[in-house]
């Protein structure tokens, strides 16, 4: 498939606005089991809330360049019951919103004890929503990833593991955000959002692994004697209709060597995986606020390409029709 | 329930692309159009077809043959493209079975094109929308057309009959005759898709010649011993030209 830049954002950035906000309210949740010392309403849940508000603007901004007609883009939440897109357009907007209603409590310090559940657990209204929103944020990542793992003629996406990647990378990079956010602010959760960002980076690792070693060992079920029903071993196409490109010959194809799809692979591999891991585990050492907001940079860029390889690697079986694409 | 369908006949197909042209051409200024195109003329020629001809060589030299293959939207009666999109705007005639994209909805977010496992549906770069073949809807129900040409400007327009066009439900009719008694097959069955358009082999070729063709009617030159009637009176060949 043909990566497009809008997708390849769309998808990176909205992950971080989840895996940001679950870690804001991981955080939320140890502080009140007391295992890590409370926070600032105002400034680190609010401001945290918004900058994770800021990474979903910015995905669904991007999405819209992918569209033809965005402003047409409300009639696409009509189809809930049949597309996994129509449903991420509903549950991108509810999240947006729950995720600006945790940051809005926390700012104007809603936060006083609602009830009292069983003596120990004190939920306000910020507890409320963020388990709201957490859940909703879980939605998200399945419906974006089901999007891809939906399609059952692009064989290298449709596979639990595409909703086990986008959800663990999502995790990752939105936790070692987390870890920037915090380094930046001189909070001292950098070990803690580090060690989950650095766990889930892991966790993102076993599963793209898994799905790379996976997509090597599929075979093509057709083959172009197959897709034009003519049984004979010696077939060659001499023209494919046209003589210039087509819709045909640019969406379904990423036009790149071999080489260059490989070195994204090495790149993302390297990126994503290795140098954030790397940089946290140098960050405990050296107690660097640098190294935290380096480790979330690096993984972004390798996210981009993790992405730009996701669509590259997937064979659309129309290119059997493009021999010279296929 | 009606399925309207195309049956092409690999086996009469020359490659001329008429169903290419009249499809472009019909459609362009019909209610599905326009189809535009990108630098016609230059270097990089693109543009929006709903049906192309490609062509395919079979064999090893010398013994080869050459096979084109005409291809468009197969109007699956399971089509993977209409249940993805988001907004409805792709969907299947519940009347007669044609997958059909209604532009006034569609927000050209291209899923439905990925969900075809055919390369069925083309981008309309200029209005940003989806477009595919419509069966020629506008023509195929135009009640004020006469009725033999109430069928697809593509099926038209074939030299060679290579394009049948018919309800494949009804089992009577020239469509699904056609795909009962020549071998009819569809692209890919195992893809669950239940494709509608069926394409007929290479088979071969079979002349029916009855007796009377046999037998001259008349003998102009008269070159032949056997001349067929009494030479009485002058047949208009004898005094023509
Ligand atoms: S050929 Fe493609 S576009 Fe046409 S109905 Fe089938 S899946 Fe849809
Ligand atoms: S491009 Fe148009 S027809 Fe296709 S899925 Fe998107 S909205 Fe539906």
């Amino acid at each position: 498939m043909h990566p497009a830049f809008s997708v390849i954002f769309l998808t990176t950035l909205i992950g971080i606005g989840q895996g940001l906000f679950l870690a804001l309210y991981t955080g939320q949740v140890y502080s009140l089991a007391n295992l890590l010392p409370g926070q600032d309403s105002q400034g680190f849940y609010a401001l945290g809330g918004l900058v994770a508000l800021v990474f979903l603007v910015a995905g669904l901004f991007a999405s819209f360049f992918h569209l033809g007609h965005p402003e047409r883009a409300w009639r696409a939440a009509s189809q809930w019951r049949t597309s996994w897109l129509s449903r991420e357009v509903i549950v991108l907007p509810v999240f947006m919103l729950l995720v600006f209603l945790f940051a809005l409590v926390h700012y104007l310090g809603w936060t006083q004890p609602l009830f009292t559940v069983s003596d120990a657990l004190v939920v306000d209204l910020s507890l409320i929503i963020g388990f709201i929103a957490s859940i909703v944020a879980f939605a998200l990542y399945i419906c974006t990833a089901m999007i891809y793992a939906s399609l059952k003629f692009l064989k290298e996406w449709h596979s639990p593991l595409t909703v086990v990647n986008y959800t663990f990378l999502g995790l990752a990079s939105g936790f070692m955000l987390a870890a920037a956010f915090s380094a930046y602010k001189g909070i001292d959760l950098v070990a803690f959002f580090g060690t989950w960002a650095v766990i889930f980076t892991l966790t993102a690792a076993i599963g793209r692994v898994a799905s790379l070693m996976r997509n090597r060992q599929l075979r093509n079920q057709y083959d172009l004697s197959s897709a034009i029903g003519v049984r004979h071993p010696q077939l060659a196409q001499q023209t494919q209709g046209f003589l210039g490109g087509s819709f045909n010959t640019r969406e379904f194809f990423h036009h790149k060597s071999a080489g260059f799809v490989n070195n994204v692979r090495r790149l993302f591999l390297l990126l994503v995986f290795i140098v954030p891991v790397v940089l946290i585990a140098a960050s405990y050492f050296l107690q660097s606020e640098v190294l935290p907001m380096a480790a979330f940079a690096f993984q972004y860029l390798g996210l981009m390409a993790e992405r730009w390889y996701f669509f590259a690697e997937a064979k659309h079986p129309q290119n059997m029709y493009y021999q010279q694409i296929a | 329930m009606t399925q309207l369908a195309l049956v092409i006949d690999l086996n009469v197909c020359v490659g001329c692309h008429a169903c290419v042209t009249s499809c472009k051409q019909w459609n362009t200024s019909g209610t599905a159009g326009p189809l535009p195109d990108q630098r016609p003329y230059d270097d990089d020629p693109s543009g929006v077809f709903f049906n192309r001809v490609q062509t395919y060589e079979v064999g090893c030299f010398p013994d080869t043959e050459t096979v084109h293959f005409p291809k468009s939207c197969l109007h699956c009666e399971d089509p993977p493209c209409v249940p993805v999109c988001p907004t409805g705007a792709s969907y299947k005639r519940e009347d007669n079975g044609v997958v059909l994209v209604d532009y006034d909805k569609c927000i050209g977010c291209k899923y439905c094109s990925w969900a075809c496992p055919y390369g069925a549906r083309e981008f309309d770069e200029n209005n940003k929308v989806m477009k595919k073949c419509t069966l020629c809807i506008d023509r195929i129900t135009d009640m004020s057309l006469p009725e033999e040409e109430r069928k697809p400007a593509c099926v038209m327009a074939c030299p060679t009959s290579a394009r049948i066009y018919g309800d494949v439900h009804d089992p009577e009719s020239a469509a699904s005759k056609a795909i009962r008694e020549e071998g009819g097959y569809q692209l890919q069955p195992e893809w669950g898709t239940k494709p509608a358009n069926h394409y007929l082999p290479r088979r071969k070729q079979q002349i029916h010649i009855s007796e009377e063709e046999l037998v001259r009617a008349d003998n102009p030159l008269r070159k032949e011993d056997e001349v067929p009637f009494d030479q009485q009176s002058e047949t208009l060949d004898d005094v023509a030209w």
